[in-house]
């Protein structure tokens, strides 16, 4: 082969690219902490303050263990709370998702209404719903519920399409061949081929939401993220501490048994 | 009575692109057709016109008495039923096992809850097993597919065909995605079928030894029309370089100097 200018320009461009790439970064960088007025020495140097308020405050303490009880009862409650709403919503997204997924070649219209509810449970923030439903539902363990369920529905069924439209394009179009009607389609097809990827979203979506509900619970005052408001507003951040801590471990359980379900599914 | 005709059948994508223009022609029960031409010639459309897969946009087809164009709801099931379809890409659900897999044969035949529930007769079941030995896959019977070969997979794609006790195999590039081996033990056990079993075959192609080898007439498409309708000896050079734009050379690919494989 001749030295030739393009192999030269080609790669010319793309070291350009990259360049332009992270300049374009940095400018988007200074631009927005120019208008916020966002000091990076500033920021930075506050951190050891906070680390030592930390240490100092929020160590779990004689007090905290002895409520540990009563912490452990509104863990459990919003934890269970969490799994209800995700997995009653899987339910229903699985349903939503077989008429939103473009693979299953029902009209384009039904998609597309399926595709825009779906896009505004997920679009509006769990703790925004939590907000409207408090007028309806009250301070209440309900509206806790239904703001997870809201929001969770809305994501599982956009991830349930991409994962129908991934895994069962090919044997909805066997089944269709074989001359199999709709239900049969989904029970023999789309729910075997697809199962394993919705497996892994739902336990996904039951960490997220353990984690969401401790927000929910401060506004509904409810489950767990109550206690801590109220330990926090006592000022008494060793057992809000404990609180923290406990959640900490609980999802990172959560997560480890998301990873052996899936082995073993897999 | 043909068991197959296309009367002034076209397809439109978007209302303008035509992937198929004017088809007319018959097709006789127990006849093995190879359609050869090249890539995005129209062949995939054609076949999947016979079993809705794509629904043609004028014109009419009529498959063993039914008007295929027209039918609805248990017609349009019947007529899959009775046309077993065999996919370049196999599409088996992959995470069900062999035997589930060919059992969905006997779908088209089974009221609602019994085929949503995989409830199968004992009678299926055996046919099932029958069939799964017949075409060498008994070691893999409660195998799930995403463990099998290639070659395997479209086996077990066939024994699905064969389980509906079809009238008409659509093969669509049978064996566009497998190597020379596989390849020539699938075009072997679509032969024998044809020929054992009286099933009508006709099977999309571009490998034109392999048409020439296998069938007792070729259909050669090209830009959504038949350019030729001949038997495999009739065909020359000419008329190959004609429908592929002298593009042959490299699509050409002959089964029989592979030896025989298992």
């Amino acid at each position: 082969m001749q030295p030739n200018s393009e192999m030269n320009q080609f790669l010319r461009n793309k070291r350009l690219s990259t360049v332009i790439g992270i300049a374009v970064i940095f400018v988007l960088y200074f631009v927005a902490a120019f208008v916020t007025n966002f000091k990076m020495n500033v920021a930075v140097m506050s951190f050891p303050k906070a680390a030592n308020w930390i240490a100092k405050y929020m160590i779990p303490d004689a007090q905290a263990i002895e409520r540990l009880p009563r912490i452990i009862e509104k863990l459990t409650e919003t934890i269970l709370v969490s799994v209800a709403a995700t997995t009653i919503a899987a339910v229903f997204a699985f349903i939503a998702s077989i008429f939103g997924s473009a693979s299953t070649k029902l009209p384009k219209f039904v998609n597309t209404i399926v595709r825009v509810i779906a896009a505004f449970f997920r679009n509006v923030p769990d703790v925004v719903w939590a907000m409207i439903l408090m007028f309806s539902f009250g301070q209440n363990l309900l509206t806790g519920f239904f703001a997870l369920f809201f929001s969770t529905f809305g994501m599982l069924t956009r991830r349930f399409i991409e994962t129908i439209d991934e895994t069962s394009k090919e044997s909805i179009e066997a089944l269709t061949a074989c001359g199999a009607s709709f239900p049969m389609i989904v029970f023999q097809g789309i729910l075997p081929s697809s199962i394993s990827g919705i497996i892994t979203w739902i336990l996904y979506m039951i960490e997220t939401n353990i984690r969401s509900s401790t927000l929910i619970g401060m506004l509904t005052a409810t489950g767990i993220g109550n206690l801590f408001n109220i330990y926090y507003n006592r000022m008494q951040f060793g057992s809000a501490s404990l609180i923290i801590v406990l959640i900490c471990v609980i999802v990172i359980l959560i997560d480890n048994l998301s990873t052996i379900i899936r082995r073993a599914i897999n | 009575m043909p068991i197959l005709e296309f009367k002034n059948v076209s397809k439109l994508y978007d209302g303008k692109t035509k992937a198929i223009d004017d088809l007319n022609f018959k097709i006789e029960e127990g006849e093995f057709v190879s359609i050869i031409g090249p890539s995005g010639a129209g062949k995939s459309t054609l076949l999947r016109c016979i079993n809705r897969l794509v629904d043609a946009s004028v014109g009419e087809i009529v498959f063993d008495g039914i008007e295929v164009v027209q039918a609805k709801g248990s017609q349009l099931r019947e007529v899959r039923t009775k046309s077993g379809m065999i996919f370049q890409h196999y599409n088996l659900v992959d995470r069900s096992s062999v035997f589930e897999n060919v059992l969905h044969g006997t779908l088209g035949r089974k009221g609602v809850l019994a085929g949503m529930l995989g409830l199968y007769t004992e009678e299926e079941k055996l046919r099932a097993l029958e069939i799964i030995e017949e075409l060498g896959l008994s070691d893999q019977t409660y195998k799930r597919c995403d463990e099998l070969s290639g070659g395997q997979k479209q086996r077990v794609g066939i024994a699905r065909a064969i389980m509906q006790d079809p009238r008409l195999l659509l093969c669509d590039e049978p064996i566009a995605s497998l190597d020379p081996k596989s390849s020539k033990v699938i075009m072997d056990r679509l032969y024998n079928i044809n020929k054992n079993r009286r099933i009508t075959c006709i099977v999309n192609l571009h490998q034109v030894e392999v048409a020439r080898q296998y069938s007792e007439r070729i259909l050669g498409v090209s830009d959504g029309k038949i350019v030729f309708d001949c038997k495999p000896e009739e065909l020359t050079q000419d008329i190959i370089n004609t429908i592929y734009k002298s593009q042959s050379d490299e699509l050409i690919m002959d089964l029989s100097e592979v030896g025989n494989a298992a």
